[in-house]
């Protein structure tokens, strides 16, 4: 072994170390929430999240959130956060809307890792947050160790 | 690498002050960075984390984008039609690689 490859193999066994306690130091549903509040208490309601209870294929599941709000310069939705509770991540998306938006109403697109309860959280204008969870159950389970490309399934 | 396909469906013509929702898609891999690739290591995160819309130079929609988002992120939002003008949409990604598009809007 020359010096180069030395510091290559000593690199990549640091570098797993320190990632590893990063993968399983993933904070709870409701901690991630509260860093999402910064601490304010969240209510539930005025949100509606739509996703299905059923899940096929964890790796694209349609979402759609709308927030009850009058949407005015007053009175609108900031933000709004989904989050997870057993993806390798606990933040999933951050929605920034404005004034401008009309209606607080958002789509997307997400990968769920297991069956799981979700979270949406949306931030007033005047600091209160509101929310939503939904129950889902996954067959298919987005694919967090394989090595399939294009988003295929679990082997 | 070339460009890649973005599509994007906003209404052509709108009442002012009528709330019009915007579609967008980009083709991307999302990589996680939590899969193993055939050699063991870990394939690199590779993901687009930040999506903004300005409607005639204003931001109106913007998002934070994590690895839970699937493959090719699709996004959907609403906005008031306020005036005629362009609608531009800004896609960055983990390697600060920057997409753009825009879409015309005429308000009558």
């Amino acid at each position: 072994m020359n010096r180069r490859e030395f510091v290559a193999c000593v690199g990549g066994v640091l570098s797993f170390v320190a990632i590893r306690p990063a993968l399983a130091a993933r904070p709870t549903l409701l901690e991630a929430v509260n860093t999402f509040t910064g601490g304010v208490e969240v209510r539930a309601g005025r949100v509606a999240f739509d996703i299905p209870p059923l899940v096929e294929n964890g790796n694209s599941v349609g979402v759609m959130i709308d927030v009850e709000s009058p949407v005015t310069a007053e009175d609108h939705v900031k933000r709004i956060a989904i989050i997870n509770e057993k993806n390798p991540q606990a933040d999933m998306i951050v929605f920034h809307l404005s004034p401008q938006s009309g209606r607080a109403h958002v789509s997307t697109r997400l990968r769920l890792a297991d069956s799981q309860t979700l979270m949406a959280v949306a931030e007033m204008s005047d600091g209160t947050y509101w929310s939503a969870a939904a129950d889902v159950i996954v067959t298919l389970a987005a694919c967090v160790e394989g090595v399939s490309e294009g988003g295929g399934g679990v082997p | 690498m070339a460009a890649p396909r973005i599509m994007v469906n906003v209404p052509k013509t709108a009442a002012r002050g009528e709330i019009v929702e915007i579609k967008t898609l980009i083709a991307h891999k999302m990589e996680t960075g939590h899969r193993m690739g055939l050699n063991g290591q870990r394939i690199p995160r590779d993901i687009i984390n930040r999506f903004e819309c300005t409607y005639n130079g204003a931001l109106v929609f913007a998002a934070d984008l994590f690895p839970a988002v699937s493959a090719n992120p699709f996004i959907a939002f609403t906005t008031v039609a306020v005036a005629s003008g362009t609608l531009k949409f800004r896609w960055v990604d983990d390697h600060g690689k920057v997409s753009t598009t825009s879409a015309k809007i005429t308000v009558t």
